[in-house]
Protein backbone atom coordinates (compact mmCIF):
# COMPACT_ATOMS: atom_id res chain seq x y z
CA UNK A 1 0.00 0.00 0.00
CA UNK A 2 1.53 3.28 -0.90
CA UNK A 3 0.17 6.25 0.24
CA UNK A 4 -2.38 6.94 -2.45
CA UNK A 5 -4.17 3.63 -1.63
CA UNK A 6 -3.54 4.75 2.54
CA UNK A 7 -5.72 7.93 1.89
CA UNK A 8 -8.12 6.02 -0.85
CA UNK A 9 -9.15 3.93 1.80
CA UNK A 10 -9.74 6.70 4.58
CA UNK A 11 -11.62 8.27 2.34
CA UNK A 12 -13.80 4.92 2.10
CA UNK A 13 -14.44 4.72 6.06
CA UNK A 14 -15.02 8.11 6.69
CA UNK A 15 -17.45 8.58 3.74
CA UNK A 16 -18.88 5.07 5.28
CA UNK A 17 -19.29 6.95 8.34
CA UNK A 18 -20.89 9.83 7.26
CA UNK A 19 -23.51 7.72 5.26
CA UNK A 20 -24.25 5.49 8.41
CA UNK A 21 -25.22 8.79 10.59
CA UNK A 22 -27.59 9.94 7.75
CA UNK A 23 -29.23 6.94 7.24
CA UNK A 24 -29.51 5.69 10.92
CA UNK A 25 -30.85 9.16 11.93
CA UNK A 26 -33.83 8.70 10.66
CA UNK A 27 -35.25 5.83 11.96
CA UNK A 28 -37.73 5.65 14.77
CA UNK A 29 -37.30 4.48 18.25
CA UNK A 30 -40.04 1.74 17.49
CA UNK A 31 -37.48 0.43 15.46
CA UNK A 32 -34.08 0.59 17.56
CA UNK A 33 -34.29 -2.83 18.85
CA UNK A 34 -34.53 -4.69 15.00
CA UNK A 35 -32.38 -1.83 13.74
CA UNK A 36 -29.30 -2.78 16.49
CA UNK A 37 -30.10 -6.56 15.95
CA UNK A 38 -29.85 -5.99 11.74
CA UNK A 39 -26.94 -3.73 12.28
CA UNK A 40 -25.42 -5.94 14.49
CA UNK A 41 -25.68 -9.23 11.50
CA UNK A 42 -24.08 -6.81 9.31
CA UNK A 43 -21.15 -6.63 11.46
CA UNK A 44 -20.88 -10.61 10.71
CA UNK A 45 -19.49 -9.65 7.63
CA UNK A 46 -16.13 -9.79 9.21
CA UNK A 47 -16.77 -13.64 8.02
CA UNK A 48 -15.37 -12.55 4.53
CA UNK A 49 -11.67 -12.33 6.48
CA UNK A 50 -12.57 -15.45 8.94
CA UNK A 51 -13.81 -17.35 5.25
CA UNK A 52 -10.03 -16.40 3.83
CA UNK A 53 -8.21 -17.80 6.65
CA UNK A 54 -9.89 -21.18 7.05
CA UNK A 55 -9.57 -21.97 3.44
CA UNK A 56 -6.02 -20.67 3.04
CA UNK A 57 -4.77 -23.60 5.89
CA UNK A 58 -7.58 -26.02 5.37
CA UNK A 59 -5.96 -28.18 7.55
CA UNK A 60 -7.79 -29.78 10.50
CA UNK A 61 -4.60 -31.06 12.44
CA UNK A 62 -3.18 -27.84 12.55
CA UNK A 63 -3.77 -24.92 15.26
CA UNK A 64 -4.43 -22.47 11.95
CA UNK A 65 -7.37 -24.54 10.57
CA UNK A 66 -8.95 -24.75 13.87
CA UNK A 67 -8.59 -20.65 14.65
CA UNK A 68 -10.37 -20.78 10.93
CA UNK A 69 -13.18 -22.96 11.54
CA UNK A 70 -13.70 -21.17 15.41
CA UNK A 71 -13.53 -17.26 13.37
CA UNK A 72 -16.06 -18.94 10.45
CA UNK A 73 -18.19 -20.17 13.24
CA UNK A 74 -18.43 -17.27 15.60
CA UNK A 75 -19.00 -14.46 12.58
CA UNK A 76 -21.67 -17.07 10.57
CA UNK A 77 -23.58 -17.58 13.90
CA UNK A 78 -23.29 -13.74 14.18
CA UNK A 79 -24.66 -13.17 10.40
CA UNK A 80 -27.24 -16.01 10.26
CA UNK A 81 -28.71 -15.63 14.03
CA UNK A 82 -28.59 -11.85 13.89
CA UNK A 83 -30.41 -11.77 10.22
CA UNK A 84 -33.16 -14.40 11.01
CA UNK A 85 -34.02 -13.09 14.87
CA UNK A 86 -33.98 -9.43 13.23
CA UNK A 87 -36.73 -10.77 10.57
CA UNK A 88 -39.07 -12.74 13.08
CA UNK A 89 -38.89 -9.10 14.69
CA UNK A 90 -39.70 -7.21 12.06
CA UNK A 91 -42.36 -9.89 11.10
CA UNK A 92 -44.55 -8.67 13.95
CA UNK A 93 -44.46 -5.14 13.30
CA UNK A 94 -47.58 -3.93 11.50
CA UNK A 95 -50.50 -1.64 11.82
CA UNK A 96 -54.57 -2.65 11.86
CA UNK A 97 -54.59 -1.91 8.10
CA UNK A 98 -51.80 -3.94 7.24
CA UNK A 99 -53.33 -7.14 9.51
CA UNK A 100 -57.06 -6.51 7.98
CA UNK A 101 -55.17 -6.68 4.72
CA UNK A 102 -53.59 -10.14 5.11
CA UNK A 103 -56.66 -11.94 6.77
CA UNK B 1 -10.77 -19.27 -19.45
CA UNK B 2 -12.62 -21.75 -17.51
CA UNK B 3 -15.80 -20.96 -15.07
CA UNK B 4 -13.18 -21.11 -11.96
CA UNK B 5 -10.64 -18.77 -13.00
CA UNK B 6 -13.92 -16.18 -14.08
CA UNK B 7 -15.40 -16.83 -10.31
CA UNK B 8 -12.34 -16.34 -8.82
CA UNK B 9 -11.09 -13.34 -10.55
CA UNK B 10 -10.07 -10.04 -8.53
CA UNK B 11 -12.64 -7.75 -10.30
CA UNK B 12 -15.74 -10.09 -10.43
CA UNK B 13 -15.39 -10.51 -6.88
CA UNK B 14 -14.60 -6.62 -6.22
CA UNK B 15 -17.96 -5.23 -8.34
CA UNK B 16 -19.63 -7.68 -6.30
CA UNK B 17 -18.68 -6.21 -3.48
CA UNK B 18 -19.86 -2.93 -4.65
CA UNK B 19 -22.97 -4.04 -5.05
CA UNK B 20 -22.96 -5.57 -2.17
CA UNK B 21 -22.31 -1.90 -0.13
CA UNK B 22 -25.56 -0.65 -2.11
CA UNK B 23 -27.71 -3.36 -1.06
CA UNK B 24 -26.55 -3.01 2.25
CA UNK B 25 -27.27 0.84 2.48
CA UNK B 26 -30.41 0.58 0.97
CA UNK B 27 -31.13 -2.20 3.13
CA UNK B 28 -30.42 -0.14 6.17
CA UNK B 29 -32.71 2.87 4.56
CA UNK B 30 -35.43 0.70 4.52
CA UNK B 31 -34.83 -0.51 8.05
CA UNK B 32 -36.17 3.24 8.84
CA UNK B 33 -39.56 2.84 8.15
CA UNK B 34 -42.25 -0.27 9.92
CA UNK B 35 -43.39 -0.66 6.11
CA UNK B 36 -40.13 -1.28 4.32
CA UNK B 37 -38.01 -2.96 7.57
CA UNK B 38 -38.56 -6.58 6.37
CA UNK B 39 -37.64 -6.25 2.94
CA UNK B 40 -34.55 -3.88 4.05
CA UNK B 41 -33.15 -7.12 6.04
CA UNK B 42 -33.75 -9.14 3.81
CA UNK B 43 -31.79 -6.98 1.22
CA UNK B 44 -29.19 -7.32 3.80
CA UNK B 45 -28.99 -10.31 4.46
CA UNK B 46 -28.79 -10.85 0.48
CA UNK B 47 -25.82 -8.63 0.12
CA UNK B 48 -24.60 -10.61 3.07
CA UNK B 49 -25.05 -14.30 0.97
CA UNK B 50 -23.67 -12.76 -2.15
CA UNK B 51 -20.24 -11.21 -0.14
CA UNK B 52 -19.38 -14.59 1.33
CA UNK B 53 -20.51 -17.20 -2.04
CA UNK B 54 -18.06 -14.82 -4.00
CA UNK B 55 -15.22 -15.01 -1.13
CA UNK B 56 -15.28 -18.98 -0.99
CA UNK B 57 -13.99 -18.87 -5.03
CA UNK B 58 -10.72 -16.39 -3.24
CA UNK B 59 -8.11 -17.64 -5.56
CA UNK B 60 -5.67 -18.04 -2.03
CA UNK B 61 -8.32 -20.59 -0.15
CA UNK B 62 -7.35 -24.13 -0.77
CA UNK B 63 -10.44 -26.26 0.82
CA UNK B 64 -13.81 -25.98 1.55
CA UNK B 65 -14.01 -28.47 4.40
CA UNK B 66 -13.43 -25.98 7.02
CA UNK B 67 -15.77 -23.61 5.91
CA UNK B 68 -18.52 -25.71 5.52
CA UNK B 69 -18.30 -27.58 8.40
CA UNK B 70 -18.57 -24.21 10.62
CA UNK B 71 -21.08 -22.63 8.22
CA UNK B 72 -23.29 -25.69 8.61
CA UNK B 73 -22.87 -25.76 12.13
CA UNK B 74 -23.62 -21.82 12.77
CA UNK B 75 -26.21 -21.74 10.39
CA UNK B 76 -28.60 -24.73 12.21
CA UNK B 77 -26.92 -23.04 15.91
CA UNK B 78 -28.37 -19.82 14.81
CA UNK B 79 -31.63 -20.98 13.33
CA UNK B 80 -32.41 -22.62 16.58
CA UNK B 81 -31.63 -19.48 18.67
CA UNK B 82 -33.55 -17.41 16.43
CA UNK B 83 -36.33 -19.39 16.64
CA UNK B 84 -36.60 -20.43 20.19
CA UNK B 85 -35.31 -16.94 22.19
CA UNK B 86 -38.19 -15.71 23.84
CA UNK B 87 -38.60 -12.13 22.91
CA UNK B 88 -38.06 -10.90 26.41
CA UNK B 89 -34.84 -12.44 25.99
CA UNK B 90 -33.98 -10.10 23.13
CA UNK B 91 -31.32 -7.88 24.60
CA UNK B 92 -29.11 -11.34 25.83
CA UNK B 93 -29.41 -12.55 22.47
CA UNK B 94 -27.96 -9.17 21.12
CA UNK B 95 -25.45 -9.27 23.65
CA UNK B 96 -24.18 -12.91 22.90
CA UNK B 97 -24.32 -12.47 18.78
CA UNK B 98 -22.57 -9.21 19.24
CA UNK B 99 -19.82 -11.15 21.29
CA UNK B 100 -19.66 -13.22 18.77
CA UNK B 101 -18.74 -10.68 15.97
CA UNK B 102 -15.94 -9.24 18.38
CA UNK B 103 -14.48 -12.63 18.70
CA UNK B 104 -14.38 -13.40 15.20
CA UNK B 105 -12.74 -10.09 13.98
CA UNK B 106 -10.10 -11.22 17.22
CA UNK B 107 -9.35 -14.31 15.38
CA UNK B 108 -9.15 -12.90 11.88
CA UNK B 109 -6.41 -10.26 13.57
CA UNK B 110 -4.55 -13.50 15.42
CA UNK B 111 -4.06 -15.24 12.08
CA UNK B 112 -3.49 -12.06 10.20
CA UNK B 113 -0.47 -11.39 13.22
CA UNK B 114 0.97 -14.71 12.76
CA UNK B 115 0.96 -14.20 8.68
CA UNK B 116 2.24 -11.18 8.26
CA UNK B 117 5.04 -11.54 10.62
CA UNK B 118 6.11 -14.85 8.47
CA UNK B 119 5.74 -16.96 10.99
CA UNK B 120 3.34 -19.52 9.38
CA UNK B 121 6.41 -20.41 7.63
CA UNK B 122 6.36 -24.30 9.96
CA UNK B 123 3.25 -25.31 8.31
CA UNK B 124 2.43 -27.64 5.40
CA UNK B 125 0.79 -25.49 2.39
CA UNK B 126 -0.38 -27.39 -0.14
CA UNK B 127 0.55 -24.59 -3.44
CA UNK B 128 0.86 -21.44 -2.68
CA UNK B 129 3.29 -20.84 0.35
CA UNK B 130 1.89 -17.06 1.42
CA UNK B 131 4.90 -17.50 3.96
CA UNK B 132 7.66 -17.31 1.27
CA UNK B 133 5.59 -14.27 -0.08
CA UNK B 134 5.63 -12.57 3.40
CA UNK B 135 9.83 -12.73 3.85
CA UNK B 136 10.13 -11.42 0.44
CA UNK B 137 7.54 -8.64 0.09
CA UNK B 138 8.63 -7.70 4.07
CA UNK B 139 6.96 -4.02 4.05
CA UNK B 140 7.95 -0.56 5.78
CA UNK B 141 8.30 -2.61 9.10
CA UNK B 142 11.54 -4.62 9.87
CA UNK B 143 9.57 -8.11 10.64
CA UNK B 144 6.10 -7.26 9.49
CA UNK B 145 4.88 -7.01 6.36
CA UNK B 146 2.73 -4.39 6.02
CA UNK B 147 2.94 -0.61 6.57
CA UNK B 148 2.02 1.35 9.50
CA UNK B 149 -1.82 1.73 9.00
CA UNK B 150 -1.72 -2.41 8.51
CA UNK B 151 0.10 -2.48 12.02
CA UNK B 152 -2.24 0.37 13.99
CA UNK B 153 -5.35 -1.24 12.36
CA UNK B 154 -4.13 -4.58 13.41
CA UNK B 155 -3.16 -3.77 16.72
CA UNK B 156 -6.95 -1.70 16.95
CA UNK B 157 -9.19 -5.30 15.57
CA UNK B 158 -7.54 -7.26 18.35
CA UNK B 159 -8.08 -4.74 21.47
CA UNK B 160 -11.56 -3.47 20.16
CA UNK B 161 -12.48 -7.15 18.96
CA UNK B 162 -11.60 -8.57 22.59
CA UNK B 163 -13.22 -5.91 24.92
CA UNK B 164 -16.26 -6.70 22.39
CA UNK B 165 -16.02 -10.25 23.41
CA UNK B 166 -15.76 -10.01 26.71
CA UNK B 167 -17.59 -6.94 27.22
CA UNK B 168 -20.79 -8.56 25.82
CA UNK B 169 -20.62 -11.85 27.81
CA UNK B 170 -20.44 -9.85 30.98
CA UNK B 171 -23.52 -7.55 29.78
CA UNK B 172 -25.28 -10.76 28.93
CA UNK B 173 -24.59 -12.54 32.03
CA UNK B 174 -25.80 -9.07 33.91
CA UNK B 175 -29.33 -8.70 31.77
CA UNK B 176 -29.75 -12.73 31.92
CA UNK B 177 -29.09 -11.75 35.73
CA UNK B 178 -26.26 -14.88 35.81
CA UNK B 179 -24.32 -11.99 37.54
CA UNK B 180 -25.51 -9.14 39.51
CA UNK B 181 -27.16 -6.08 37.70
CA UNK B 182 -25.77 -3.64 40.12
CA UNK B 183 -22.84 -1.67 39.35
CA UNK B 184 -19.56 -3.70 40.73
CA UNK B 185 -17.24 -1.45 42.29
CA UNK B 186 -13.68 -1.52 43.68
CA UNK B 187 -10.93 0.52 44.36
CA UNK B 188 -9.20 2.67 42.04
CA UNK B 189 -11.41 0.89 39.67
CA UNK B 190 -11.18 3.44 36.56
CA UNK B 191 -7.38 4.00 37.11
CA UNK B 192 -6.54 0.78 36.97
CA UNK B 193 -9.36 0.28 33.38
CA UNK B 194 -6.75 3.54 32.73
CA UNK B 195 -3.76 1.47 33.38
CA UNK B 196 -4.44 -1.25 31.70
CA UNK B 197 -5.09 1.10 28.31
CA UNK B 198 -1.95 2.69 28.59
CA UNK B 199 -0.54 -1.06 29.27
CA UNK B 200 -1.94 -2.21 25.74
CA UNK B 201 -0.45 1.06 23.74
CA UNK B 202 3.05 0.60 25.69
CA UNK B 203 3.44 -3.24 24.38
CA UNK B 204 1.99 -2.02 20.88
CA UNK B 205 5.08 0.27 20.80
CA UNK B 206 7.19 -3.04 22.20
CA UNK B 207 5.56 -5.54 19.40
CA UNK B 208 6.54 -2.40 16.85
CA UNK B 209 9.73 -2.60 17.81
CA UNK B 210 10.00 -6.29 17.89
CA UNK B 211 7.25 -7.49 15.83
CA UNK B 212 8.33 -11.18 15.52
CA UNK B 213 7.98 -11.54 19.26
CA UNK B 214 4.47 -13.08 19.53
CA UNK B 215 3.96 -12.84 23.53
CA UNK B 216 3.60 -8.80 23.02
CA UNK B 217 0.50 -9.55 20.53
CA UNK B 218 -0.79 -12.44 23.24
CA UNK B 219 -0.22 -10.31 25.98
CA UNK B 220 -2.93 -7.28 24.09
CA UNK B 221 -5.01 -9.52 23.60
CA UNK B 222 -5.04 -10.86 27.00
CA UNK B 223 -4.78 -7.34 28.32
CA UNK B 224 -8.35 -6.23 26.07
CA UNK B 225 -10.00 -9.38 27.07
CA UNK B 226 -9.99 -8.20 31.24
CA UNK B 227 -10.39 -4.59 30.26
CA UNK B 228 -13.70 -5.49 28.21
CA UNK B 229 -14.98 -7.19 31.90
CA UNK B 230 -13.46 -3.92 33.77
CA UNK B 231 -15.25 -1.90 31.68
CA UNK B 232 -18.56 -3.43 31.53
CA UNK B 233 -18.77 -4.63 35.16
CA UNK B 234 -19.79 -1.20 37.11
CA UNK B 235 -21.99 -0.29 34.67
CA UNK B 236 -25.63 -0.52 36.36
CA UNK B 237 -28.65 -2.92 35.02
CA UNK B 238 -30.71 0.54 34.21
CA UNK B 239 -28.03 1.72 31.90
CA UNK B 240 -27.70 -1.42 29.60
CA UNK B 241 -29.26 0.24 26.93
CA UNK B 242 -26.10 2.71 26.59
CA UNK B 243 -23.86 -0.39 27.08
CA UNK B 244 -25.56 -2.24 24.80
CA UNK B 245 -25.54 0.53 21.71
CA UNK B 246 -22.04 0.90 22.61
CA UNK B 247 -20.92 -2.49 21.98
CA UNK B 248 -22.43 -2.74 19.17
CA UNK B 249 -20.76 -0.17 18.22
CA UNK B 250 -17.38 -1.58 19.18
CA UNK B 251 -18.00 -4.60 16.72
CA UNK B 252 -18.80 -2.62 14.24
CA UNK B 253 -15.36 -0.50 14.79
CA UNK B 254 -13.46 -3.89 15.15
CA UNK B 255 -14.58 -5.33 11.56
CA UNK B 256 -13.85 -2.19 10.00
CA UNK B 257 -10.36 -2.21 11.36
CA UNK B 258 -9.70 -5.91 10.14
CA UNK B 259 -11.00 -4.14 6.62
CA UNK B 260 -7.73 -1.88 7.02
CA UNK B 261 -5.83 -4.85 7.72
CA UNK B 262 -7.15 -6.63 4.46
CA UNK B 263 -7.86 -3.81 2.30
CA UNK B 264 -10.95 -5.27 1.96
CA UNK B 265 -13.70 -1.87 1.24
CA UNK B 266 -16.40 -4.21 1.73
CA UNK B 267 -15.52 -4.82 5.43
CA UNK B 268 -14.48 -1.54 5.83
CA UNK B 269 -17.77 0.26 4.96
CA UNK B 270 -20.21 -2.20 6.50
CA UNK B 271 -18.27 -1.69 9.45
CA UNK B 272 -18.13 1.93 9.32
CA UNK B 273 -22.05 1.55 9.20
CA UNK B 274 -22.61 -0.46 12.02
CA UNK B 275 -20.15 1.55 13.82
CA UNK B 276 -21.97 4.72 13.03
CA UNK B 277 -25.49 3.43 13.69
CA UNK B 278 -23.95 2.13 17.23
CA UNK B 279 -23.00 5.76 17.97
CA UNK B 280 -26.27 6.74 17.56
CA UNK B 281 -28.52 4.99 19.37
CA UNK B 282 -25.61 5.30 22.29
CA UNK B 283 -25.99 9.00 22.11
CA UNK B 284 -29.98 9.04 21.72
CA UNK B 285 -30.06 6.73 24.86
CA UNK B 286 -27.72 9.05 27.03
CA UNK B 287 -30.45 12.08 25.76
CA UNK B 288 -32.95 10.12 26.96
CA UNK B 289 -31.39 10.02 30.16
CA UNK B 290 -29.75 13.60 29.88
CA UNK B 291 -25.99 11.92 31.45
CA UNK B 292 -22.99 11.94 28.88
CA UNK B 293 -21.40 9.09 27.96
CA UNK B 294 -18.32 9.55 30.13
CA UNK B 295 -20.85 9.82 32.95
CA UNK B 296 -22.56 6.67 32.09
CA UNK B 297 -19.28 4.49 31.53
CA UNK B 298 -17.79 5.69 34.66
CA UNK B 299 -20.75 6.81 36.71
CA UNK B 300 -22.35 3.31 38.01
CA UNK B 301 -25.14 4.79 38.50
CA UNK B 302 -27.50 3.29 41.83
CA UNK B 303 -26.35 1.19 44.80
CA UNK B 304 -24.37 3.57 46.84
CA UNK B 305 -25.75 6.10 45.48
CA UNK B 306 -29.45 5.41 46.51
CA UNK B 307 -28.24 4.21 49.67
CA UNK B 308 -27.14 8.12 50.54
CA UNK B 309 -30.59 9.44 49.07
CA UNK B 310 -32.36 7.37 51.42
CA UNK B 311 -33.19 10.23 53.63
CA UNK B 312 -35.42 11.77 50.73
CA UNK B 313 -38.14 11.63 53.76
CA UNK B 314 -41.38 9.48 52.22
CA UNK B 315 -41.82 6.15 53.94
CA UNK B 316 -45.39 5.17 54.31
CA UNK B 317 -47.79 7.68 52.56
CA UNK B 318 -48.44 5.74 49.97
CA UNK B 319 -52.43 4.06 48.93
CA UNK B 320 -52.66 1.20 47.47
CA UNK B 321 -55.45 -1.42 46.18
CA UNK B 322 -56.52 -4.52 44.81
CA UNK B 323 -56.94 -5.69 41.12
CA UNK B 324 -60.44 -5.78 41.31
CA UNK B 325 -60.86 -2.13 42.80
CA UNK B 326 -58.11 -0.90 39.76
CA UNK B 327 -60.70 -2.79 37.65
CA UNK B 328 -63.56 -0.56 38.68
CA UNK B 329 -61.82 2.77 38.58
CA UNK B 330 -60.86 1.55 34.63
CA UNK B 331 -64.50 1.04 34.71
CA UNK B 332 -65.18 4.80 34.37
CA UNK B 333 -61.99 5.77 32.25
CA UNK B 334 -62.19 7.18 29.00
CA UNK B 335 -58.66 7.49 28.02
CA UNK B 336 -55.92 5.64 29.35
CA UNK B 337 -52.02 5.77 28.57
CA UNK B 338 -50.40 2.66 29.71
CA UNK B 339 -46.34 3.21 30.45
CA UNK B 340 -44.68 -0.37 30.15
CA UNK B 341 -41.10 -0.71 31.46
CA UNK B 342 -38.73 -3.70 32.01
CA UNK B 343 -41.12 -4.98 35.09
CA UNK B 344 -43.34 -5.96 31.99
CA UNK B 345 -40.61 -8.02 30.19
CA UNK B 346 -39.55 -9.84 33.35
CA UNK B 347 -43.17 -11.16 34.29
CA UNK B 348 -43.62 -11.28 30.50
CA UNK B 349 -46.89 -9.65 30.58
CA UNK B 350 -47.12 -8.28 27.30
CA UNK B 351 -50.30 -10.34 26.34
CA UNK B 352 -52.13 -9.60 28.98
CA UNK B 353 -51.03 -5.94 28.39
CA UNK B 354 -52.75 -6.58 24.91
CA UNK B 355 -56.10 -8.63 26.56
CA UNK B 356 -56.17 -5.68 28.65
CA UNK B 357 -56.27 -2.60 25.71
CA UNK B 358 -58.39 -4.55 24.07
CA UNK B 359 -60.98 -5.09 26.00
CA UNK B 360 -60.93 -0.98 26.82
CA UNK B 361 -60.88 -0.33 23.39
CA UNK B 362 -64.15 -2.49 23.09
CA UNK B 363 -65.56 -0.85 25.70
CA UNK B 364 -64.80 2.78 23.79
CA UNK B 365 -61.52 3.52 25.64
CA UNK B 366 -59.10 5.40 24.14
CA UNK B 367 -55.58 3.38 24.91
CA UNK B 368 -52.27 4.70 24.01
CA UNK B 369 -48.62 3.41 24.78
CA UNK B 370 -45.88 5.39 26.34
CA UNK B 371 -43.19 4.47 25.63
CA UNK B 372 -39.70 5.65 27.23
CA UNK B 373 -36.60 5.78 24.89
CA UNK B 374 -34.91 3.97 27.51
CA UNK B 375 -37.81 1.84 29.41
CA UNK B 376 -36.61 -1.83 29.43
CA UNK B 377 -32.94 -3.47 28.52
CA UNK B 378 -32.29 -2.11 24.81
CA UNK B 379 -33.43 0.43 22.70
CA UNK B 380 -36.76 -0.37 21.52
CA UNK B 381 -36.94 -3.18 24.10
CA UNK B 382 -41.13 -2.46 24.68
CA UNK B 383 -42.00 -2.01 21.41
CA UNK B 384 -40.98 -5.26 20.22
CA UNK B 385 -42.78 -6.61 23.02
CA UNK B 386 -45.67 -5.04 22.41
CA UNK B 387 -45.37 -5.61 18.87
CA UNK B 388 -44.79 -9.51 19.58
CA UNK B 389 -48.16 -9.68 21.61
CA UNK B 390 -50.24 -7.61 18.68
CA UNK B 391 -50.24 -4.06 19.31
CA UNK B 392 -50.10 -1.70 16.33
CA UNK B 393 -46.81 -0.19 16.28
CA UNK B 394 -49.23 3.38 15.53
CA UNK B 395 -50.53 3.40 18.87
CA UNK B 396 -46.78 3.43 20.81
CA UNK B 397 -45.39 6.83 21.43
CA UNK B 398 -42.02 8.34 22.85
CA UNK B 399 -42.00 11.17 24.63
CA UNK B 400 -43.91 13.55 22.33
CA UNK B 401 -46.68 12.14 24.45
CA UNK B 402 -45.96 13.97 27.42
CA UNK B 403 -48.49 16.73 26.89
CA UNK B 404 -51.28 14.77 27.09
CA UNK B 405 -51.32 13.37 30.04
CA UNK B 406 -52.92 16.30 31.76
CA UNK B 407 -56.00 15.45 29.20
CA UNK B 408 -56.10 11.55 30.49
CA UNK B 409 -58.17 9.94 33.00
CA UNK B 410 -55.99 6.92 34.00
CA UNK B 411 -52.39 6.03 33.71
CA UNK B 412 -50.83 2.64 34.58
CA UNK B 413 -47.66 2.11 34.55
CA UNK B 414 -46.68 -1.45 34.36
CA UNK B 415 -43.11 -2.17 35.64
CA UNK B 416 -41.28 1.01 34.57
CA UNK B 417 -39.86 3.27 37.55
CA UNK B 418 -37.22 5.46 36.82
CA UNK B 419 -38.67 6.94 33.57
CA UNK B 420 -41.73 8.23 35.50
CA UNK B 421 -40.50 9.92 38.54
CA UNK B 422 -41.11 13.11 38.77
CA UNK B 423 -37.77 13.77 40.98
CA UNK B 424 -36.00 13.88 37.52
CA UNK B 425 -37.78 17.12 37.65
CA UNK B 426 -38.37 18.60 41.24
CA UNK B 427 -35.20 17.26 43.48
CA UNK B 428 -31.74 18.98 42.74
CA UNK B 429 -30.46 16.15 44.36
CA UNK B 430 -31.81 13.13 43.26
CA UNK B 431 -29.19 10.96 41.20
CA UNK B 432 -31.55 11.45 38.04
CA UNK B 433 -32.24 15.20 37.80
CA UNK B 434 -32.70 16.59 34.83
CA UNK B 435 -33.05 13.07 33.14
CA UNK B 436 -36.22 13.67 30.90
CA UNK B 437 -39.79 11.76 32.00
CA UNK B 438 -42.88 10.87 31.27
CA UNK B 439 -45.44 13.30 32.62
CA UNK B 440 -47.69 10.20 34.28
CA UNK B 441 -48.58 12.08 37.41
CA UNK B 442 -50.55 14.68 34.94
CA UNK B 443 -53.46 12.56 34.38
CA UNK B 444 -56.10 12.23 36.98
CA UNK B 445 -55.34 9.26 38.53
CA UNK B 446 -52.24 6.89 38.32
CA UNK B 447 -51.84 2.82 39.05
CA UNK B 448 -48.84 1.82 39.32
CA UNK B 449 -48.48 -2.01 38.98
CA UNK B 450 -45.24 -3.24 40.80
CA UNK B 451 -44.30 -6.19 42.92
CA UNK B 452 -43.16 -4.07 46.36
CA UNK B 453 -41.89 -0.86 47.31
CA UNK B 454 -38.75 -1.57 46.92
CA UNK B 455 -36.96 1.07 44.47
CA UNK B 456 -36.00 -0.46 40.97
CA UNK B 457 -32.69 -1.44 39.32
CA UNK B 458 -31.16 1.66 39.41
CA UNK B 459 -31.84 1.75 43.16
CA UNK B 460 -33.53 5.44 43.18
CA UNK B 461 -36.71 6.06 45.24
CA UNK B 462 -39.69 7.05 42.98
CA UNK B 463 -41.90 10.19 44.30
CA UNK B 464 -44.71 9.13 42.17
CA UNK B 465 -45.33 6.66 44.17
CA UNK B 466 -46.16 8.81 47.11
CA UNK B 467 -48.73 11.33 44.62
CA UNK B 468 -52.20 11.68 45.93
CA UNK B 469 -53.75 10.52 42.94
CA UNK B 470 -51.33 7.89 42.35
CA UNK B 471 -52.12 3.97 43.70
CA UNK B 472 -50.20 1.09 43.84
CA UNK B 473 -51.18 -2.32 42.91
CA UNK B 474 -48.89 -5.17 44.09
CA UNK B 475 -47.94 -8.52 42.88
CA UNK B 476 -46.64 -9.77 39.84
CA UNK B 477 -47.40 -7.68 36.63
CA UNK B 478 -48.90 -10.58 34.27
CA UNK B 479 -51.07 -11.57 36.92
CA UNK B 480 -51.91 -8.55 38.31
CA UNK B 481 -53.03 -7.49 34.39
CA UNK B 482 -55.18 -10.21 34.16
CA UNK B 483 -57.12 -9.81 37.63
CA UNK B 484 -58.04 -6.16 36.36
CA UNK B 485 -58.75 -7.55 33.10
CA UNK B 486 -61.21 -9.95 34.66
CA UNK B 487 -63.27 -7.83 37.18
CA UNK B 488 -63.43 -5.18 33.93
CA UNK B 489 -64.90 -8.38 32.25
CA UNK B 490 -67.00 -9.88 35.00
CA UNK B 491 -68.54 -5.85 34.95
CA UNK B 492 -70.03 -5.80 31.55
CA UNK B 493 -70.63 -3.15 29.17
CA UNK B 494 -70.45 0.61 30.23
Amino acid sequence: MDIVQIMMVLYVFILAVFVGFELIAKVPPTLHTPLMSGSNAISGITILGAIIVAGKYSNWSHWTGILGFFAVLFAALNVYGGYLVTDRMLQMFKTKKEKNKEN
Amino acid sequence: MNVMSILSADWLRESIYIICVMLFIFGLKMLSNPRTARKGNLLSASAMIFAIIITIFEKNIQGYQIIMVANIVALTTGYFMAKKVPMTAMPEMVAIFNGFGGIASALVAVSEYYERTGKLDDLQLSSVTIAEQVVQTTGSIPGFHGNIIVFITLFLSILIGMVTFSGSFIAFGKLAEWISGKPVKYFMQHYLNLLMFVATLVIAVLMFLEPANANYFWYIAGIAFVLGITLTIPIGGADMPVVISLLNSYSGIAVAMTGFVLSNNLLIIAGSLVGASGIILTQIMCKAMNRSLVNVIFGGLGGDVAAGDGEAGHVGNFKSMGAEEAGMILDMAETVIIIPGYGMAVSQAQHAVKELAKLLEKRGVDVKFAIHPVAGRMPGHMNVLLAEAGIDYDKLYDMEINRQFSNTDISIVIGANDVVNPAAKTNPSSPIYGMPVLNVEESRQVLVLKRSMKPGFAGIENDLFYKENTTMVFGDAKKTIEAITRSLEEMGAK
